[in-house]
């Protein structure tokens, strides 16, 4: 009985304020849409590091004949010298951050740039002599580099000593600012969605101010008051959250699996549905708890004793 | 029932107060007139008994409840208690006589079948019994009167309070409605009413309490809308507040 009449009373109020309840609904909707944006950017910088970290090595370049940069002086790395920079890396003092290292030679990077650049035209004057041997070292901690950088750098016959985590940083640092730049746009469109809500519960209840003032008067309970209002503001949030949910898992199929998918191909993992169904409810949920909260403010100045 | 212990109310940015140490005591089932010229403090005082204002200094007691120290969530529980009419009806226009009235019960939490029970009764009680379906812009303004005393009653409160009730009606149509407000009382219920209207108040001859410049200067028990009793009182009350006699 009471319920019933509860949400009779918003459902009356959502049907005479059609024009509010849809902008109420598409700011909403376009809020939360770069709210789950960004959300799923950061979850792909997380996929990406968490796939990536692990593949990254440092890598040793040691000197060819044409080389005139780090320790070189256009002649190739020595026997000696390669085995040096062996030692150093088995020594004790590096030993305990190595997790293992292999040795490119100059025919395996040759097999691999070969492989990299098969259609380039670079491939066919580029000879083997030309590119580095190298140690390939996956460190136990990624992150300690700068201890294999620095122990490293100085040896002769190396050219130079590189942290392959560094051209990945460049890619993060555009995915996070991208990102931060959809959290940004999505805050000034809540605090738009938030003052949208407010006014459209106060315009709602000015034009029930009658029955607003009878019921107090008769002593209905602030919360029997209030109520009908909030469940207003908040189905209005939850249909626009409810479609951002959907464009959010519609992104995700469509772009990031179907066209994403189908041009980075293996290269790299992707956020799947799985994790845009995490970010659906987050968005409901803030939104249902958005639109409550600045309802129930909107509507507290009418109930003042 | 009601009892003002030195009850003042001054509203911001006013010097005079609107009540000034008031002092009164009403009783159950009395019929109290309160007159006075406008903005002698008849509506302040009603306020103050349904807690919609706070008194600036002393304390109100109604039904054995301290309402200065009434916490503002158990304010309507405490209004329920009381049954309120106002001169201009205050009816919802897009309700019928039977939904405008059920509305009260609907947003207190009674259940339907009570509710299809105590309307039709009071309906009944006021004279409207045939008229459950209109709305109140095809009722007279007498009837709508007695809507808005059908709503006010049908939860059998302790106390009706009427501002002006009559304020807006013929003297024929202020008759009934007095009759009816009679009945009422004769219920049990106690009913204050504040009112402009002399030839009520000489005919009822009830308690009249008069207030000017927002103190009391008369409280007879069987009293008439003028009087020449304490016409000393009266005569300071109107100085105190620059009024010519």
């Amino acid at each position: 009985m009471r319920l019933g009449l509860v949400i009779g009373e918003a459902a009356q109020g959502l049907r005479r304020n059609v024009a509010m309840v849809i902008s109420v609904i598409l700011v909403t909707f376009i809020s939360l849409t770069f709210v789950g944006a960004a959300i799923l950017l950061q979850m792909q910088i997380g996929q990406m590091k968490g796939y990536w970290y692990d593949r990254a090595q440092v890598a040793v370049y040691l000197c060819t004949s044409s080389d005139t940069g780090g320790n070189c002086a256009q002649a190739e790395a020595t026997k000696d010298q390669i085995a040096a920079v062996r030692a150093q890396l088995d020594s004790t003092t590096l030993k305990p951050y190595v997790k293992h290292y292999d040795f490119e030679t100059h025919a395996e990077a040759y097999a691999n740039f070969k492989k990299q650049f098969a259609d380039s035209p670079l491939a066919s004057f580029t000879k083997p002599s030309m590119l580095n041997e190298s140690f390939r070292v996956n460190l136990v901690n990624p992150n300690q580099a700068a201890i294999l950088i620095d122990s490293l750098k100085g040896l002769p016959g190396v050219q130079d000593v590189e942290d392959q985590r560094g051209y990945l940083d460049q890619i993060f640092a555009v995915l996070n600012a991208a990102s931060y730049t959809a959290i940004g746009l999505a805050a000034l469109m809540l605090v738009a969605a938030v003052l949208l809500i407010a006014t459209t519960i106060r315009l709602s209840a000015f034009s029930r101010r009658r029955e607003i003032g009878i019921m107090r008067l008769v002593g209905a309970s602030n919360r029997f008051i209030q109520t009908p209002f909030i469940l207003e503001g908040v189905f209005a949030a939850l249909i626009g959250s409810v479609l951002a949910g959907g464009a959010i898992v519609a992104i995700v199929q469509f772009f990031v699996k179907g066209y994403l998918g189908n041009t980075l191909g293996q290269t790299t993992t992707l956020v799947g549905t799985q994790d845009a169904w995490i970010v659906v409810p987050v968005l409901v949920v803030l939104g249902a708890v958005l639109a409550s909260l600045s309802a129930g403010a909107a509507i507290s100045r009418y109930l003042k004793v | 029932m009601i009892r003002f212990d030195t009850v003042s109310k001054s509203y911001p940015g006013t010097s005079r107060p609107a009540l000034n140490g008031v002092n009164l005591e009403i009783l159950k089932g009395e019929f109290v007139f309160l007159v006075g010229a406008s903005g002698s403090g008849k509506s302040s005082f009603l306020r103050l008994i349904l807690k919609e204002e706070f008194p600036t200094k002393g304390q109100i007691h109604v039904l054995g409840q301290h309402v200065n120290r009434l916490p503002s969530r158990k304010v309507p529980y405490f209004r329920r208690n009381l049954g309120v009419v106002f001169q201009d009806f205050r009816l919802l226009p897009q309700k019928t006589v039977f939904d405008n009235v059920a509305f009260t019960l609907q947003v207190i939490g009674k259940s339907r079948g009570f509710i299809q029970e105590a309307v039709p009764d009071v309906l009944k009680m006021v004279g409207l019994a045939g008229k459950s379906g209109r709305y109140p812009h095809e009722l007279s303004g007498g009837e709508q009167q007695r809507v808005a005393i059908a709503r006010a009653i049908v939860n059998k409160p302790a106390i009706l309070l009427a501002d002006e009730p009559t304020g807006n009606l013929d003297p024929a149509t202020s008759a009934g409605i007095m009759t009816l407000l009679e009945r009422i009382n004769l219920g049990g219920t106690t009913v204050v009413m504040a009112t402009h209207d002399a030839g009520i108040v000489d005919q009822m001859q009830r308690r009249v309490i008069e207030l000017i410049g927002g103190q009391i200067v008369r409280d007879e028990r069987r009293g008439g809308y003028q009087t020449q009793t304490i016409p000393i009182q009266r005569l300071e009350a109107e100085q105190a507040i620059g009024v010519q006699p």
